[in-house]
């Protein structure tokens, strides 16, 4: 059940329109957020943009992170990564994160924006990049994940920033996702669809009768090769008060090599420019 | 060269030229009880680049020593300033450099008719201009908090011979029998004065100090002015030579290690302190210590205009403090034996505060260090702060321990620190300045374990440096800082050699050692903290974690404790 979206050209067509649109909800939001604007309301705009597109579940609701809470500065409960009432000011940083689930396909992408200028968000922006071309050649490279989340920790450090990603919970960096076939309501607890938990609770069982995860770590459970599948990734880096990252799913196939399911990306059009320019 | 001048009243100023002409002209105007021998050293230094004008004040030297006291009242003081400018420099404005009573005068003149138009810059060592003076004493009895009773206090016990000048014929006697010369010997006097220049310049006492103390008139003064406020100036306190903000708006202020008679014991200083401000006023750019010292007030960061040099600043603790001072406002020079890692970590630091800029340093070559502080001095200047950071880790049996890992750790992690403050240390020394080097020794230095003997060797031995050197360099005006981290997640373990084991085990030794720096999880921002901190407060010796705080008190206080620890075997396997 785990691959069984992957191989599937049009199931894949699903996902990246699915990811398009949750991209696409991020930024239309970011272009609308103005001095003042709370992280509650960011995320309650992502969430009516969505759901005005035929969003049905969420495999998490919309987030919003401003300011210092974008390199989760000071957090020490999951509780604190559910939006607040913290007010956008200019030149501060800030990140939406959602995962909508529509017709069972779902979409988990992280958006990092600035209102105004910032000189750490360019600088940390630019040196992201580096993470999502490293991420796919060690994957194909066939590279355990763990070692994969080691090496990210040493560009990390030798960039100078600090991982953000180990304070999501189990310190992942990247997990799993696949259609969403379940007959449970569409209620959402704890931020979380548990329709989508639900599949993940059920992929962590499969997955860990093989002793692998369907959660991307550092620990000994992630001590194998990417499985086929999707992987939504995100990396998430920060320093001082700043904090970036982008989550977007990566293809793992049965055969073959791995790639993003779609490079027409906000954060990737951005580094193409810049490597224009 | 050296001519009379005829001052308004008839007495005659012997005035002495040297240096460049043509260039920007500096009038030095010295105080009491000396004579224009006092630049000496300061001329000599200044004389490749200005025209330089000494003379001897009236009542000193070879000028004319009028009997009368009138004679030496201020007004006439400012008149004979004005009639040496005027006869070196006529067209174009000139430069005050002024010690003692000698700015005294430079003050009076400044807020008087005297030379308006004719000053470009002053430079004040030690002379309060006395109607701040005045000012300053009625504020302090007007408001008496316990701070300014303290003021007053110890500035009344440092004056107190000004009161036994007003007396008749006991100043004239007591210089004519020794005594005064005996007590300036003490106060750090560098050459003996002449009995008639102390004789006749107890006038400058009795014409003007109640007089000019009785009847304050603060004027605003318009030139931009330095003042040099040495520290251990027994006669003038630091405040109420600096505490004229009010007045005088294009105010720098330094304080500088010395005594009273800085212009003799520090003419090195001195004149690059004044050649600053000189250069800045003639439309040159503003030397970062000027900008420093220049009261910029709230909002400035508290380290901005410091300059910061950091070795091994490619990556942990040294970067994390690079990155620190940067954000405080510091321009930081970030080295390292690996450019691209110096480069990268000024680049961060760039992006929290001005410009930083990298080098590639091998700190064990004392030439390649050499080679460094040169160009720092010439793009940078001299440093406030020397991190002595770089070291290499290493772990393992003593029998173990090759000839040639005893060299590379003893080459890096003690002559590293050696040539550091050897060669970095000595630029501010001869600066004159003051400042901090700041050494990152360990709490091996004082934990001893079998399982470290060649790192904790080094590092002992950088604390033992470190607190002699902290001993010497008291009276530069120089601090001297022992860092001990304690486990501070860096890479340290990763670069780290253990010896008595093949490549395997000692990679799996490196990632358990690692993991267990990863779970104690004290990061190296936080170590840059409290590094900070530590120079902040000039602590001798400073701790940083836990363990380091509390494996010092175990050291000082169950020392046999320690020792049997010593032989517990640590290291994971």
């Amino acid at each position: 059940m785990v691959s069984a979206g992957a191989a599937d050209p049009a199931d894949l067509a699903k996902f990246r329109e699915l990811q398009q649109l949750a991209y696409a909800a991020a930024q239309s939001v970011a272009q609308t957020l103005e001095p003042g604007v709370t992280e509650q309301q960011a995320a309650r705009r992502v969430r009516a943009y969505l759901l005005d597109r035929g969003v049905q579940d969420w495999f998490h609701t919309p987030f919003a992170w401003f300011g210092e809470r974008t390199a989760f500065r000071g957090f020490r409960t999951p509780l604190q990564f559910f939006p607040t009432r913290r007010r956008l000011t200019e030149g501060m940083p800030f990140i939406l994160d959602c995962a909508p689930v529509r017709e069972g396909y779902v979409a988990d992408i992280g958006y990092a924006g600035c209102l105004g200028t910032n000189r750490l968000y360019e600088q940390l922006m630019g040196d992201l990049a580096e993470y999502r071309a490293l991420i796919l050649t060690r994957v194909n490279d066939r590279v355990p994940l763990r070692q994969i989340y080691r090496d990210v920790d040493a560009l990390i450090a030798r960039q100078g920033y600090d991982n953000r990603h180990r304070v999501y919970p189990g310190r992942v960096i990247a997990h799993q996702v696949s259609r969403v076939r379940s007959r449970l309501p569409k209620v959402v607890a704890a931020g979380f669809g548990i329709r989508s938990i639900q599949t993940l609770v059920g992929d962590l069982i499969v997955e860990r009768m093989h002793h692998r995860s369907p959660l991307w770590a550092d620990g000994e459970l992630s001590n194998h090769p990417a499985t086929p599948g999707l992987w939504a990734v995100e990396p998430h880096i920060g320093f001082r008060d700043v904090g970036v990252k982008f989550e977007e799913i990566l293809v793992v196939p049965e055969v073959g090599r791995a790639y993003w399911l779609d490079d027409d990306l906000p954060h990737v059009r951005r580094w193409h420019r810049a490597l224009a320019a | 060269m050296a001519r009379d001048v005829r001052s308004t009243d008839g007495v005659l100023l012997r005035v002495y030229e040297s240096g460049t002409r043509g260039a920007p002209t500096v009038v030095c105007v010295h105080g009491y009880p000396d004579d224009h021998t006092l630049w000496d050293g300061v001329a000599a230094e200044l004389a490749p680049r200005y025209h330089l004008v000494r003379y001897d004040v009236r009542g000193a030297g070879e000028s004319g020593k009028p009997r009368e006291r009138r004679a030496y009242r201020l007004e006439q003081l400012a008149q004979d300033l004005a009639t040496v400018i005027n006869a070196v420099s006529p067209d174009r404005p000139v430069h005050l450099l002024a010690h003692d009573w000698g700015s005294i005068q430079v003050w009076h003149a400044l807020s008087g008719p005297w030379l308006r138009g004719h000053v470009s810059s002053f430079t004040s060592i030690s002379g309060p201009g006395l109607d701040y003076v005045a000012s300053w004493w009625r504020a302090r009895l007007h408001r008496p908090t316990p701070r300014a009773l303290r003021e007053l206090i110890t500035q009344l016990a440092s004056s107190w011979y000004i009161g036994a000048f007003q007396l008749p014929l006991l100043p004239e006697l007591l210089w004519r029998a020794g005594l005064p010369q005996r007590a300036l010997a003490r106060k750090g006097y560098l050459s003996i004065p002449a009995v008639a220049d102390g004789v006749s310049g107890v006038q400058l006492y009795r014409a003007n100090m109640l007089a000019q103390l009785a009847r304050p008139r603060p004027q605003p003064v318009d030139v931009p002015v330095q003042v040099l406020a040495p520290r251990r100036d027994p006669f003038v306190s630091r405040s109420l030579q600096t505490d004229i903000k009010r007045w005088v708006p294009h105010l720098a202020l330094r304080e500088l290690p010395g005594g009273h008679w800085l212009p003799r014991s520090h003419p090195h200083t001195v004149a690059r302190c004044a050649s600053e401000l000189i250069d800045h006023a003639e439309g040159g750019r503003e030397a970062r210590p000027l900008r420093r010292a220049r009261q910029t007030g709230l909002g400035r960061r508290r380290f901005a205009d410091i300059l910061v040099v950091i070795t091994g600043a490619g990556s942990g603790i040294g970067r994390a403090t690079a990155l620190e001072f940067a954000e405080q406002g510091a321009e930081v020079v970030a080295t390292d034996i690996q450019a691209q890692t110096a480069e990268r970590t000024a680049q961060l630091a760039s992006t929290l505060g001005p410009p930083a800029s990298a080098y590639s340093v091998d700190v064990s070559d004392g030439s390649a260090v050499e080679k460094f502080a040169a160009v720092l001095l010439e793009n940078h200047g001299i440093p406030d702060i020397v991190i002595n950071n770089a070291g290499i880790g290493m772990a393992g049996p003593f029998f173990d321990t090759t000839v040639a890992d005893w060299e590379r750790i003893i080459d890096v992690n003690l002559w590293g620190v050696i040539h550091g403050c050897r060669v970095l240390g000595g630029l501010m020394v001869a600066g004159g300045a003051g400042g901090t080097i700041v050494n990152i020794a360990s709490a091996a230095a004082y934990l001893p374990t079998r399982v470290l003997p060649a790192y904790a060797t080094t590092k002992a031995a950088v604390l033992a440096l470190s607190q002699c050197l902290r001993a010497e360099l008291a009276e530069a005006g120089i601090g001297v800082v022992a860092i001990c981290p304690g486990f501070v997640h860096t890479n340290i373990v990763s670069t780290a050699r253990f010896v008595g084991l093949d490549a395997a085990a000692e990679r799996t030794v490196k990632q358990r050692v690692t993991e267990l720096y990863r779970r104690r999880n004290f990061t190296p921002e936080r170590a840059a903290r409290d590094i900070v901190r530590a120079i902040e407060r000039n602590a001798a010796l400073a701790p940083v974690t836990v363990e380091a705080k509390a494996g010092l008190l175990a050291a000082r206080l169950t020392p046999g404790l320690v020792r049997a620890l010593a032989r517990t075997n640590v290291a994971p396997r």
